[in-house]
């Protein structure tokens, strides 16, 4: 019987051959390099702005203007998530006169555009006075502010229905069962079980929402709120410098980069348990 | 900086391919809005009507030069005419210091002043900043009006529109309790079935500083020899009973002013 004396040493993985300067690979290249002086140039006239006049003169209604469209996104965010657990649990149900009407909800809200949403609101309500005033709703309808809210939650609230729908369904059916088995009630297995392992696969699609929503909250700018967007037009409008919507742009991605990051350590949280 | 350069250099050679054969301007391009009556607007067939329009066609036929009217929203008319999408604004445009550094300007072919709506129950008796406290102000972006309204009525709630449609539906529903415009402008809307809702609060007194002097033909910086057509040809209309023909079409008073 013979046994191993001596194994092969182990070596590094054989060095892989040079890639070729194909076309492409060259083209490639090149518009790598055009897009990072690109982007070079653009922060170096960023930064060699940062004192200009148009700063100076601006910056304080930049700053309203985000804080205003911050206050907008997660109002109505956080207006649109609580509405959307009955829409989501009423879109799963098994009684119709509950389902199809969530359906319809739903179909309506992610079938139109915001835009066409907030202006069915602001200037249809416009147009019903009388009949709001009767019911002493006009205070709410008159704002331009509760309009908006009220079109971004009813709007929202269609979208994250149907991510938790999604989420939710997605959770084997075993996981109800097994709470059954152990005498629990159905909401206590709905919030402790079924919702934190839903929120798992929930987590990046609420993430683009919420993105979605950051940008879309421009709208707002015209039904005359001041939001990033209004301010950023108004400098616009005075000063015909282009570089307004390049500010507002920096502002913008400065949110969604700050969410980014936040999604990603919410993330790791929520799924270390996957971890090796 | 430098990119600013890189823009201008761009738009240059751009202006240079596209004159090439250097402009004779027998085509002129004009640009307008389309959106405020009784000035310039769309008929629901898509025509454009209105004061300016009857002006720009009788300075055309004036400067012997064929004439296309673009259609374009007013916060973009002056970096559109930059952009060479058309060469000439003839859009009830106040001839201002700030839109002079970036443009040029005819002489005026007409001045009128600004002015305040109300809905007719409304409780507002004046127009100065201390009778406007608080009130919700309306008026369209990028124009001397909402400029007026900010430096005249800080007291007042400033909400801007893109076209006066908009503030129009507002101030007809209540939901603001004025709106400023020229006279002119709120005066032909008051008199329309939609108007019917409000009524003048008064007329304001023009502040040179801000609502310019009077409406001009916006024309690119670098295109003199247009405006010196432009100028001649107001002179010519104005000269010829023409323009006084137009006036009288429109207004049943002198829209020139002094």
């Amino acid at each position: 019987m013979s046994s191993l004396v001596q194994s092969i040493t182990p070596r590094p993985a054989p060095a892989r051959p040079a890639r070729a300067w194909s076309a492409t690979r060259i083209a490639g290249h090149v518009l790598m390099a055009m897009w990072i002086i690109a982007g070079a140039c653009l922060v170096y006239y960023l930064a060699s702005n940062i004192f200009s006049p148009f700063v100076q003169k601006y910056w304080g209604k930049y700053l309203e203007g985000f804080v205003v469209t911050l206050q907008i996104v997660f109002v109505s965010l956080g207006l649109g998530a609580a509405l959307s657990v009955p829409i989501a649990l009423a879109r799963a149900s098994k009684v119709a006169l509950l389902r199809w009407p969530a359906y319809g909800y739903v179909y309506f809200f992610r079938g139109t555009p915001l835009l066409a949403q907030t202006f069915l609101i602001y200037y249809g309500a416009g147009s019903f006075r009388a009949e709001l005033t009767d019911v002493d709703l006009w205070w709410f309808f008159r704002d331009a502010w509760y309009c908006i809210i009220f079109a971004f939650t009813l709007n929202t609230s269609a979208y994250q229905a149907e991510i938790l729908r999604g989420a939710v369904e997605n959770v084997s059916k075993g996981q109800w069962e097994g709470g059954r088995a152990l005498g629990l009630t159905q909401p206590v297995i709905f919030f402790k079980i079924i919702l934190p392992q839903a929120l798992m696969v929930a987590l990046r699609p609420y993430g683009n929402e919420i993105i979605l929503m950051i940008k879309g909250s421009a709208i707002a700018s015209i039904v005359t709120i001041y939001d990033l967007m209004g301010e950023t037009r108004r400098a616009f409008s005075r000063s015909y410098d282009f570089q307004a919507y390049i500010w507002a742009a920096v502002f913008y991605l400065i949110a969604v980069e700050t969410l980014r990051r936040i999604w990603d350590r919410l993330e790791a949280k929520l799924t270390r348990h996957l971890k090796r | 900086m430098r990119i600013k350069h890189l823009a201008a250099a761009t738009a240059l050679v751009l202006a240079a391919v596209g004159s090439a054969e250097a402009k004779d301007w027998s085509k002129v391009r004009i640009g307008t809005e389309g959106a405020y009556p009784p000035f310039n607007s769309l008929t629901a067939d898509g025509k454009l009507v209105g004061f300016d329009i009857d002006i720009a066609d009788a300075l055309c036929e004036e400067m012997k030069v064929e004439c296309e009217f673009v259609v374009q929203d007013w916060d973009g008319m002056i970096p559109a005419l930059q952009a060479g999408k058309f060469d000439a604004v003839i859009a009830s445009m106040s001839i201002t210091e700030e839109r002079l550094q970036k443009v040029d300007f005819t002489n005026k072919y007409y001045n009128t002043g600004p002015a305040i709506a109300v809905p007719k129950d409304s409780a507002l008796t004046g127009t100065t900043d201390e009778a406007l406290k608080g009130a919700l102000l309306g008026a369209q972006s990028s124009t001397t009006h909402s400029n007026y309204a900010e430096e005249k009525f800080p007291s007042a709630d400033l909400k801007l529109y893109p076209t006066p449609d908009e503030y129009k539906l507002d101030v007809a529903s209540g939901r603001i309790d004025a709106v400023i415009d020229d006279v002119v402008v709120l005066s032909d809307w008051l008199k329309s079935d939609d108007g019917a809702c409000c009524k003048l609060l008064g007329a304001l007194t023009p502040d040179p500083e801000i609502n310019g002097i009077g409406a001009g033909i916006a024309i690119r910086k670098e295109d003199g020899d247009l405006k010196a057509k432009f100028n001649t040809a107001i002179e010519g209309i104005i000269a010829s009973g023409k323009y006084k023909e137009i006036n009288d079409k429109h207004f049943d008073f002198d829209v020139y002013g002094g």
